[in-house]
């Protein structure tokens, strides 16, 4: 797999103060890879620089091996970007205002109107598609967005904060579309500050803080560092002396009792076979087996906590 | 570091589309109404002027332009008013229109530099701009041919449409205006209020501010003052500052290209008419000639104000 953004030290100055400082990243063709973190974090202004909207001040950005700063247009060309809060001529249609994209990347008329007929079907906004876009509600004005992505045959698709102000089943329904971005083997960049909806679709995430990456790397791997292990496993169980059998299954790091014959195991990965096992073999009885998913919410709070309480010195580590 | 590419790769699209949405909304058609009206109200009042003596003069078809009846003002005054009215109301919110929806991140993030978007809206407007004005002068040249029963002379033919083309360079200045002041003011109210602000301050307080600049700057001698004379320097002062004015550089091009008889504009001394033959017509020539620095400066201006605007535009950052 070869990386198709790469970021290597990154900076961006506004005057004195410091947007992004000292990044570094790759994406590799086919991930969908997370930036998350708290609104000025610098997650916008990282995915400008990709695009070379704004100036790099230090370090260097190459996305499908081209320099943004160098060479745009063929990086535009190539990029898809979804900006955060997207807007639309609300005067013109969805299809007019996908005509006017598709005239700028220098598509030809027949090209133009089979791909944007193609991307409005795949967003399913082709019964709307001759409707003024100012009747849109948010979740269409995304979708839009992405057909606008779709109709580009984008390689890497940059989707800023694409859920944010959209209630629960558009939210899923744009997840799902950017899953299927994924299925068509087009790489995705996604920043966001909704933890819990983006963990289910980014195999990578980064989180930002302060202009700096804290975190990198996939959720379970997150929990581990920052949890202590990534897998809490629930056991319910009757048996005698179960406590220690279960401290012995290997990877489990604690085992604490909850209630009557309840215990909470945290491990670092899902021990519940081996569990199952040992509950079995001591003939217990078995009541419920349950894991929890390590949520990135959790993380996110655990390790911002962590920082606030060391201060400063982390920081400079 | 270079950057590769065309800058005006995209220029056709967005060219097209501003072009598209300038002939179609609203606020044109308001404006065009606006100039119509008045200037048709105009120039009704200066045929049944010009009809009486429509024998005396061979350019009576430059009259239509020049002639004023009381009470309105003339076919050009009116428009000198108008036509930057028009050109702002086009430009106002060019650029922070497409940051307030926005658009701008994203249809910068196409293939195109920010060259074509702002060209292409440039181009939309002076395009729009330069059909309204092509149609006024037919309906001119239509209404005149119509009540005054004679064809114009080639003469006035050209004379009236080199105005036609300096009426498009003064309009290109104030839309390159309202263009810089759209990309330095995020909102289109202030934006529109800047622009309207500096056009009434050039063209109604800079007028009159400038006698006064210029006499302090450089105080009639005490001689002059005498002889109840001006100085020829405090006039030099004043005529210099007065056209920093956009508005005093069309009136003096349009003196010199509507009224053949214009021999100089400003002062000249008295030897130097010797041998003039004084309101003989001159030639299409000699009165371009004569009007070629103000031409010049306008085409300038407008190119310095659309600089500017480029400049800024290119270092502003896109982010809502």
């Amino acid at each position: 797999m070869t990386a198709v953004v790469e970021a290597r030290d990154l900076v961006k100055r506004y005057g004195k103060a410091t947007a992004v400082d000292g990044i570094s990243f790759s994406v590799a063709q086919g991930e969908i890879f997370g930036l998350l973190g708290p609104n000025g974090a610098g997650k916008t202004t990282t995915i400008l620089m990709m695009l070379g909207l704004t100036d790099v001040t230090d370090g260097e950005v190459r996305v499908l091996g081209l320099d943004p700063a160098r060479e745009p247009l063929k990086v535009k060309g190539h990029v898809g970007y979804l900006p955060d809060a997207v807007g639309f001529y609300d005067n013109m249609t969805a299809a007019e205002n996908l005509a006017y994209t598709a005239r700028l990347m220098g598509l030809d008329r027949a090209e133009r109107e089979a791909r944007i007929k193609e991307a409005l079907d795949r967003v399913r906004l082709a019964d709307v598609a001759n409707k003024p876009v100012g009747t849109f509600s948010r979740g269409m004005r995304q979708r839009l967005g992405l057909a606008e992505i779709l109709m580009k045959r984008a390689k890497v698709a940059i989707l800023d904060e694409p859920t944010s102000g959209l209630d629960p089943q558009a939210t899923e329904e744009l997840l799902s579309m950017i899953r299927d971005l994924k299925s068509h083997n087009v790489t995705v960049l996604l920043s966001s500050h909704l933890l819990d909806r983006v963990q289910k679709v980014c195999d990578r995430v980064a989180l930002f803080q302060a202009g700096k990456i804290a975190l990198m790397g996939t959720v379970s791997e997150l929990a581990r560092q920052v949890l202590g292990s990534g897998f809490a496993v629930e056991v319910e169980a009757e048996g005698a002396g179960l406590a220690e059998k279960l401290r012995a299954i290997p990877g489990v790091s604690s085992v604490e009792a909850t209630g009557i014959n309840r215990f909470r195991m945290l491990a670092d990965r899902d021990v519940r076979p081996e569990a199952a096992n040992v509950v079995v073999n001591a003939g217990g009885k078995l009541r419920q087996l349950s894991v929890d998913e390590p949520s990135l919410d959790a993380i996110y709070n655990r390790f911002f906590q962590k920082q606030d309480g060391e201060g400063k010195v982390r920081n400079a580590a | 570091m270079r950057r590769e590419g065309s800058p005006f790769s995209g220029l056709g699209a967005v060219t097209t589309k501003e072009l598209a949405d300038h002939l179609s909304s609203a606020r044109m058609r308001v404006l065009e109404w606006l100039i119509v009206l008045t200037a048709v109200a105009a120039l009704i009042g200066t045929i049944q002027q010009v009809r009486d003596t429509v024998s005396e003069d061979p350019f009576v078809f430059l009259k239509l332009f020049t002639e004023a009846r009381q009470p309105l003002p003339s076919f050009v005054s009116i428009l000198a008013f108008l036509i930057p009215l028009m050109a702002i109301g086009l430009g106002f919110d060019a650029v922070n229109g497409e940051h307030n929806r926005r658009t701008l991140s994203r249809v910068l993030s196409q293939p195109i530099y920010r060259d074509a978007l702002l060209m292409g809206k440039f181009l939309a407007g002076l395009i729009t701009l330069a059909i309204s004005l092509i149609v006024l002068w037919l309906l001119v040249i239509g209404l005149g041919l119509l009540l005054l029963g004679v064809p114009p002379s080639t003469e006035e033919v050209l004379r009236s449409f080199a105005f036609l083309v300096v009426a498009l360079a003064y309009a290109g200045l104030w839309l390159a205006a309202a263009m810089l002041f759209s990309i330095i003011f995020r909102s289109p109210a202030t934006a529109a209020l800047t622009t309207l602000g500096l056009w009434l301050f050039l063209t109604v307080l800079w007028p009159a501010l400038s006698p006064g600049i210029a006499y302090a700057i450089s105080p009639p001698h005490p001689l002059y003052e005498l002889l109840n004379q001006t100085d020829p320097n405090t006039l030099v002062w004043e005529q210099g500052l007065a056209r920093l004015s956009p508005s005093t550089l069309f009136g003096e091009v349009l003196r010199a290209i509507l009224n053949p008889a214009t021999r100089a504009i400003g002062p000249i001394f008295l030897d130097q008419l010797e041998g003039a033959l004084i309101g003989a017509p001159l030639p299409l020539a000699q009165s371009l000639l004569i009007a070629w620095p103000q031409l010049v400066s306008l085409i300038a201006g407008t190119i310095i104000l659309f600089v500017a605007g480029y400049v800024v535009f290119q270092r502003q950052e896109v982010r809502a």
